[in-house]
């Protein structure tokens, strides 16, 4: 997949970074405003095709490249499991229990981590979506450029 | 109600024009004025979560289904399918007989507006609306129950996308497996 | 009414998953019918006047995290939203195994067309 003229790859280079901005802010927000870890993992993945269609995928490729993003997928389903696997050794109580709000925190006033376990497990989701999606459309974009490639001779 | 029955319409109109026209171009084009009208009505019908999700995931889908058949041979294509006229009574007998049976069930449901939890003392959503911020501390009722009240769901859902995304990446795969060149080792 | 007018557009997409011969066109008829059920699953659950289930300043009774009882009574059912959401990403991943099963068929047969696959024998 080639890319497209000079004036849209500056224009793509700026937008990528508030895009990506947007959509880490949707996902940490998740439990006090609208959003949460799907809509913002996919925010997330469409940044980086943002880049792929204006400049081409090579240089994406560059930037990120397949291994990593799988690690990172890998990383983001485990990070899940091990956040419900938790609730088992601290809380006593069971699989997937918010032992971090009903243990430690209830009625105290702290900002980030008030909700106990759901944003850190939004994290994780975010991180898990976010890297699946941009795998799939980089091997569609992909597979395709080399089919264009060969009809041409 | 009004704005209900013009988005609902607007919806039908583009459905039916994305699987009756022949061009694939428009099609695809249509199924992004479908999902923009989904999102809309999301909205007016008081779930932001949602709407924010079905916009950005209609647009991720209209660059895959644009990104795998745009071509330069294939737009325009014939006709339906032979055993035409058997395949299509069929099809037009099933309808009837679903919708005979549709209009039976919708005598039974509520009332539009007026949802379940508010007849039903025990429902849980009692309980998830009341009990939501004293037992989770999350101010986003929906993110409460995604992840506390009903995290399995979660969970499997979690599970069903990361094997939909495997699979994919296999059937996707450039070079095959080996071939059986050199068998006897 | 409305109700009816969803269960419609279901039946369009069944009827373009059924009867249509393109294999695209096919996948467009699954994605109607994934768009109706979600729709009709989030009209369910509305409430004529409502709140969206977000729990603001004023909507709190007191300290302790007890909501008043007008919120109560004014929200609209959070339950069907929370699975609405999750199944609206796995249609996407879905759309996308699909998709890559019609790629792959194109690059073997040369065609979308469904009868002609059973057809030529590769």
């Amino acid at each position: 997949m080639k890319g497209m003229t000079i004036i849209v790859k500056t224009i793509a280079g700026w937008v990528k970074v508030l895009i990506f901005l947007f959509g880490i802010y949707v996902v940490l927000f998740g439990d006090i405003t609208p959003g949460g870890g799907f809509a913002g993992g996919v925010i997330l993945a469409s940044s980086y095709i943002l880049l792929m269609l204006a400049f081409g995928r090579e240089f994406v490729e560059k930037n990120l490249p397949q291994a990593l993003a799988l690690k990172l997928l890998c990383c983001g389903v485990l990070a899940f499991a091990a956040i419900a696997l938790s609730g088992l050794f601290f809380g006593a109580d069971g699989f997937f229990w918010n032992y971090i709000y009903q243990e430690w925190l209830a009625g105290k006033d702290v900002e980030f981590i008030k909700a106990g376990i759901i944003p850190l497990a939004e994290l994780a989701i975010g991180l898990a979506v976010a890297a699946s999606l941009f795998l799939v459309i980089l091997n569609l974009s992909s597979f395709r450029s080399d089919i264009s490639v060969d009809e041409k001779e | 109600m009004l704005i209900f029955y013009i988005l609902l319409l607007f919806i039908l109109i583009a459905a039916i024009i994305a699987v009756e026209t022949k061009d694939l171009l428009s099609s695809v084009i249509c199924i992004g004025a479908i999902g923009f009208g989904a999102s809309i009505m999301f909205l007016f019908l008081r779930a932001p979560d949602i709407a924010i999700t079905q916009i950005v995931v209609e647009v991720l889908g209209l660059i895959i289904l644009i990104r795998a058949t745009i071509r330069r041979d294939l737009t325009f294509i014939s006709g339906d399918r032979e055993f035409f006229g058997t395949v299509v009574s069929i099809v037009i007998i099933f309808t009837i007989g679903l919708a005979g049976l549709g209009l039976a069930v919708f005598q039974n449901l509520q009332d539009f507006g007026n949802p379940i939890f508010a007849n039903v003392p025990d429902a849980a959503s009692q309980e998830y609306i009341s009990q939501g911020l004293a037992k989770t501390g999350a101010e986003n009722l929906v993110a409460s129950i995604i992840l506390d009240f009903r995290a399995y769901d979660t969970l499997g859902e979690t599970t069903v996308l990361f094997t939909t995304i495997i699979g994919a990446l296999v059937i996707l795969r450039k070079e095959g497996r080996k071939t059986l060149e050199g068998p006897d080792q | 009414m409305l109700y009816a007018l969803c269960f419609l557009l279901f039946m369009i997409g069944l009827y373009g998953a059924v009867v249509k011969k393109n294999m695209v066109k096919i996948v467009i008829g699954i994605m109607i019918m994934e768009y109706a059920v979600n729709l009709f699953l989030i009209m369910l659950g509305y409430r004529l006047g409502g709140k969206a289930p977000i729990v603001g300043e004023e909507d709190m009774a007191g300290a302790g995290g007890q909501v008043s009882d007008l919120f109560l009574n004014s929200s609209v059912d959070p339950l069907p939203q929370a699975l609405v959401l999750t199944t609206i990403v796995i249609c996407l991943g879905s759309l996308a195994l699909m998709i890559s099963i019609c790629i792959r068929v194109h690059e073997k047969y040369g065609t979308f067309d469904i009868t002609e696959i059973r057809r030529l024998k590769g």
